[in-house]
């Protein structure tokens, strides 16, 4: 077992470096000069320019350019936005609780929808629900979310006029300290009355639109690995035994038909991070998502490198703690 | 050795396609099959479709597609406009149904363009970037998957390391980084798209040639002689296809998902290309005045990407009883 998660780890090392690696190639590969589109049509005198390339060390060789680089990462420094001037790593870790918190509920959403309507689609199989279920799901991972996005918009926030277009925060009206990063928490703490109902109105629209891609995965995976467990002797012995249709369904059956299904929440890491891009650019959400897309238009290399870099260790973290996570509720491999 | 099925699973960066499929209906293709007396054998591609037309499902997704293939290739002669003449006159016009003229049948746009016929012609655009996607991304992938299963060593290594830090960038996060690099334009999604999804094809292409290695028609064929290139090719590349076609089919939508995404950035197709992605992100600002050019577009990729991921269920279903699941 330590063994085994010995190995995991150290395969992940290597991983580690190539992205270092692809992260800075690329980015040095961007067409554009930094200071050329910081400076645009104005110009720039040549012994002002030599100075800043010196600041940024776009003087110094490729090679060189990547251990400084490689060497900082190691040090928890991802460089220095070109922009803002202030270093990568804090500008990420301010606007990532944005990003979490959103990921957070669109997975709670994903989680707390998914996972009942997967096993009813089981238990009913064949029945008029299963199919709406598996249609649903179907027309889920099948979404382009930023279309969703301006649907709901459209409908919901124009038409209906329930929930505010975009943002975290109805800020003319409440203002108050970020505490936390987490809105939902800071809106508590302030005290002020309906900060909280502001931020849970801001955070529907986003929520199900980033949550709709892994609604549908979940749904779909608890369903088959539900109907998988459903046909197991041991299932069948429980139902023989007497015992309810809940309590076999709802204890012997679904802990373990959950196995897998906690593989595929893990795995959605992913999804949800590459969704926050689209989702915050079409909610004006202010994340990390929006962030890079940002850092592209203003050719900010930094950030563009860090952010990347930093979105890249959190999946392969996440992906590395699922694996393990699988292991240890999985008896048959821990034991096998 | 069960860390590295955890790593190099066959069925990479989508969990989900395992699962899918309603079998209630291929179940009963099974029995028909083993009631039929034995005797001639049906051909392969009578086999194969009557197991695929037992699902309903993929038969309309097929007949969708083909619909909409047949809309893009003939699109010169089904638009009834250019996708890029502006009518200056008729700017913003409401379709048929809100109340517009036969003229233009799902309305205008902002600057007076048919939105049927740039829906049409977006036929074209994304179906191209999801085959092209999917031809580059399943030729590269099948040489560098054989190449891993056959030479294993450093050449493994490098590639499938090289396939971890592609698939550790969120998809869509890696494709706007190459397409910054190259610059946006429609070649330039391929490129970047095809990126994203090579790693699947690679690794299910390694994962079944390495099962297919081990078995004893491979050896037999080794010790007759057979070169090394024909052994990859001939001998175990065709016993590894069904897989790859059911992934390359579900591939052909998630391409055209991504590519949208891109389009709706800004970072696909530029203007005045009729990209359904760049369509929509045009309309972003008329949500309010002319939700008809917000809705139509969107609604062209979510009937596309469905209709070919039915086919693809279907097509698993019917090629792959490995993994028909449930």
């Amino acid at each position: 077992m330590l063994k085994l998660i010995f190995r995991r780890v150290a395969l992940t090392l290597p991983t580690f470096v190539a992205l270092m690696f692809v992260t800075f190639v690329a980015v040095r590969m961007v067409p554009g000069d930094p200071i050329e589109a910081r400076t645009g049509e104005r110009g720039i005198a040549p012994e002002r320019l030599a100075a800043l390339r010196h600041d940024l060390g776009l003087d110094q060789p490729v090679w060189k350019q990547f251990l400084d680089y490689a060497y900082g990462l190691l040090h928890g420094d991802f460089g220095v936005s070109i922009v803002t001037k202030t270093p990568v790593l804090h500008e990420f870790l301010i606007l990532f609780p944005a990003t979490l918190e959103l990921a957070l509920c669109a997975l709670v959403f994903a989680i707390v929808l998914g996972i009942p309507a997967g096993v009813l689609a089981a238990v009913k199989r064949g029945s008029v629900l299963d199919h709406s279920v598996m249609t649903v799901a179907l027309a889920g991972y099948s979404m382009p979310i930023f279309w969703w996005g301006l649907l709901l918009i459209m409908f919901v926030s124009e038409y209906l006029g329930l929930t505010p277009v975009s943002g975290r925060m109805d800020l003319i009206n409440y203002y108050f300290e970020p505490v936390t990063g987490f809105m939902l928490i800071d809106s508590l703490l302030s005290g002020q009355e309906g900060a909280f109902g502001a931020a849970v109105a801001h955070l529907i629209l986003p929520s199900i639109v980033l949550g709709t891609i892994p609604l549908a995965v979940i749904a779909r995976m608890t369903r088959s690995s539900m109907l998988e467990v459903l046909g197991e002797d041991y299932v069948r012995t429980a139902r023989a035994k007497g015992l309810s249709p809940l309590r076999v369904v709802g204890l012997h059956a679904l802990r373990n038909a959950l196995i897998p299904v906690v593989t595929v929440v893990g795995l959605q890491t992913g999804t949800l991070l590459a969704g926050a891009v689209l989702t915050e650019t079409i909610f004006a959400w202010p994340g990390v998502g929006k962030w890079l897309i940002e850092s592209i238009s203003r050719r900010d290399y930094p950030a563009l490198q860090g952010g990347i870099m930093l979105i890249s260790a959190i999946v392969i973290l996440v992906n590395l703690i699922v694996d393990m996570l699988y292991v240890a509720i999985n008896p048959r491999i821990r034991h096998g | 050795m069960a860390e590295e099925n955890a790593i190099d699973d066959p069925i990479p960066a989508g969990p989900e396609r395992l699962v899918l499929s309603d079998s209630g209906l291929s179940l009963s293709a099974v029995t028909v099959a083993q009631a039929e007396p034995v005797g001639e054998e049906p051909s392969p591609l009578r086999a194969f479709w009557s197991a695929f037309s037992e699902n309903r499902g993929a038969v309309l997704g097929l007949a969708i597609v083909v619909f909409i293939a047949l809309l893009a290739v003939f699109a010169p002669w089904v638009a009834p406009h250019s996708p890029t003449e502006q009518f200056r006159q008729s700017v913003l016009l409401p379709p048929v149904w809100a109340g517009g003229n036969w003229s233009f049948p799902f309305g205008t746009d902002a600057v007076g363009r048919d939105v049927l016929s740039r829906l049409i012609y977006g036929a074209r655009i994304s179906l191209g970037i999801g085959l092209s996607v999917m031809v580059v991304s399943v030729a590269v992938g099948i040489v560098l998957g054989l190449a891993a299963a056959f030479l294993r060593g450093a050449v493994e290594v490098v590639v499938m390391r090289i396939m971890d830090v592609v698939v550790a960038i969120p998809s869509l996060v890696l494709a706007i980084l190459v397409v910054a690099v190259l610059g946006p334009s429609l070649v330039n999604t391929i490129v970047a798209v095809t990126v994203v999804y090579l790693p699947r094809y690679v690794r299910l292409v390694r994962a079944a040639a390495i099962a297919e290695l081990s078995k004893e028609y491979v050896v037999a064929a080794q010790v007759a002689g057979v070169g090394k290139l024909r052994l990859m090719f001939v001998t175990v590349l065709p016993n590894c296809l069904a897989p790859l076609i059911v992934q390359a089919a579900l591939g052909i939508s998630d391409a055209i998902l991504e590519a949208a995404a891109l389009g709706f950035l800004g970072l696909g197709a530029q203007p005045p290309t009729p990209e359904w992605g760049a369509m929509l992100a045009d309309a972003r600002e008329f949500i309010r005045s002319a939700p008809w050019i917000v809705t139509l577009p969107g609604l062209a990729i979510l009937v596309t990407v469905v209709a070919i991921n039915l086919m693809g269920d279907g097509l698993r279903d019917a090629l792959d009883p490995k993994l028909r699941r449930s």
